[in-house]
């Protein structure tokens, strides 16, 4: 596991590091992973298409239900940042580009 | 501590009433919190419930409320409405639940008096509440010890006698080893059998909630509280998903003997022995089993359990609610705001699983971690067709001290007896086993049943037989 590595699975799940905590993922994410690396002795690679996973997902329809005003407040009493009712956010758009 | 039906019959005799009950509740985490630290929000407006209550039974109406006055902690990282839902982060520090978790409904509607919220690692990940951005909680049987984890507050407030019951969610042993350190009975469920609406997911496809309680009769009135099928999450089970497993006069217990070789406690092993000698002594038949897979576990359970995790905390980014630290654009936003309000083990697990499933690594783990679950699941139904229940330690040792696990793999070894009922996602209780002394204290250690899915009524008969019937409870 290089650093290099470490910075770009925090850039995927964005989540930025300290130079320490990348120093000590580096080392620890490394010996987990050589831990948990024993489900390849009890699995090859031929079996593994042998075996259906014990997961599976149960979906349904998206429905719009309504909403009363009471749960509308408790949400948006929740944003970090609004204007009036609205959720702020940063700009999305770069006028630039 | 008084038990659930001890309290209920003097409520109903009238020579203690809720509103004295909760007051008793209150000073004791006066007197004990500071130091504890079980809890992390106290309720005012639990007089009023535990008023109501107390009018409700001089009325006489208490017959549909079996929880009706009794004082209880819940996890904080089930919502409550209205009150703070922090999973012990930064991120949700301030964040106020707009509704109730399925679970809680069902308790407020037997007539529980929901006192606080208790600590956690955070968002239920670790086995010491070490991980809590508030502070950790300690054993109140040695204070200088962790109560385990990560459901480590509530075992922490029913250890302490502040509640007799205690809400916990269990992912890969987070109530049952916090039992067994803390001297309890922790059960948790067959996935499924609880709702896990309203809970705040770490491990989606592991995540159950269940009860920390003195006794196992108190265990099993929680329980049939919170269990049932619910339309907000799909994936609860109907009482026809699985067989029936009958209650019976005495059972076949198998130990996976090869799983107890290495790295047990001597003192722990020791206790294990003797409970299986009671065991035999009771009439009950105790045979060896060859559970091989179950020694992966823990392995595929480090794989799976951080791909959930990843894929769950995606969602705590700053924006629609949770703590935002301002960045210099959104991306920016996102990378300051989980900087901010995640704490080192969520970080590393988020990192671990998205590395699992990241497209060149995802067959060699997530896929094969998830086929390791798919053949210990046939694994252990062949083993239910020859034993009734299945029996390990809890832990491999009693609590630990506070600090004295910094390697993370360390601390997840405590997990290696837990994490295959998560993965095959069969019930499972922890019953305390006779104490062991470390440096002149007493600490308490647990012996886990594992019941086929569906199992729970055969865990509260032999739990009521070995533990309640001996305690006088």
């Amino acid at each position: 596991m290089t650093k290099e590595e470490i910075l770009q699975l925090g850039n995927l799940s964005r989540v930025k590091m300290s130079d320490n905590e990348v120093a000590k993922f580096q080392t620890e994410i490394e010996s987990i992973l050589e831990y948990v690396g024993a489900v390849n002795r009890i699995v090859s690679d031929l079996d593994l298409k042998k075996v259906p996973g014990v997961v599976k997902n149960v979906l349904r329809e998206d429905e719009v239900v309504e909403t009363s005003l009471e749960d509308i407040d408790a949400l948006v009493s929740a944003f970090p940042e609004k204007i009036g009712d609205y959720l702020k956010v940063k700009k999305i758009l770069n006028p630039d580009s | 501590m008084l038990t659930i039906s001890q309290l209920r019959q003097k409520f109903i005799d009238g020579s203690e009433t809720p509103s004295e009950t909760l007051a008793k509740t209150l000073k004791v985490i006066n007197e004990k919190d500071k130091e504890i630290h079980a809890f992390l929000d106290v309720y005012d407006d639990a007089k009023e419930v535990a008023e109501s209550a107390t009018l409700a039974f001089a009325k006489k109406d208490y017959e549909a409320k079996p929880l009706l006055g009794v004082p209880i902690a819940v996890k904080n990282n089930i919502l409550i409405k209205g009150k703070r839902a922090t999973a012990a982060s930064l991120i949700l520090e301030n964040y106020i639940a707009s509704y109730d978790a399925t679970i809680i409904k069902k308790l407020k509607a037997a007539g529980a008096v929901i006192v606080g919220s208790t600590n956690l690692d955070e968002f239920a990940m670790g086995g010491s509440t070490e991980n809590s951005a508030f502070g950790p909680t300690k054993n109140p049987h040695d204070t200088s010890r962790v109560p385990g984890g990560s459901s480590g507050g509530s075992a922490a407030a029913v250890a302490m006698e502040a509640v007799p019951i205690a809400i916990g969610t269990d992912t890969g042993g987070s109530i049952r080893q916090p039992a067994s350190y803390c001297g309890l009975v922790g059960m948790k469920p067959t996935y499924g059998a609880v709702s896990r609406f309203g809970l705040m997911a770490m491990g989606s496809s592991l995540d159950q909630a269940g009860v920390l309680a003195n006794s196992v009769a108190d265990a099993e009135v929680v329980f049939n509280v919170m269990k049932g099928q619910d339309e907000n999450d799909m994936t609860t089970i109907s009482p026809d998903t699985y067989p029936d497993v009958p209650v019976k006069e005495s059972y076949t217990i198998g130990v996976p003997r090869a799983f107890l070789k290495d790295g047990i406690d001597v003192d722990v092993m020791e206790r294990f022995e003797a409970h299986l000698e009671s065991l035999k002594k009771d009439g009950h038949k105790i045979v060896d089993i060859e559970l091989p897979l179950f020694e992966a576990g823990l392995a595929a359970y480090y794989i799976v359990m951080p791909a959930e995790v990843s894929s769950n905390l995606a969602r705590y980014d700053g924006i629609r609610y949770g703590v935002r630290k301002e960045g210099n654009d959104l991306l920016d936003t996102y990378l300051e705001s989980r900087a901010h309000g995640f704490g080192r083990e969520a970080k590393r697990r988020i990192l671990l699983g998205t590395y699992v499933l990241s497209s060149g690594y995802y067959d060699a783990y997530y896929g094969k971690a998830e086929a390791v679950r798919t053949l210990m699941r046939e694994e252990l139904s062949h083993v239910f067709t020859n034993v009734d229940l299945v029996i390990t330690p809890t832990a491999p040792t009693p609590a630990f001290k506070l600090g004295e696990k910094e390697d993370p793999l360390s601390m997840y070894r405590q997990d290696i007896f837990t994490v295959p009922v998560n993965l095959t996602g069969v019930p499972a209780m922890s019953l305390p086993m006779k104490e062991v002394d470390r440096e002149g204290k007493m600490l308490p250690v647990g012996v886990q049943y594992i019941a086929p899915h569906n199992g729970e009524a055969r865990l509260f008969d032999i739990g009521k037989k070995v533990f309640d019937d001996r305690q006088g409870k």
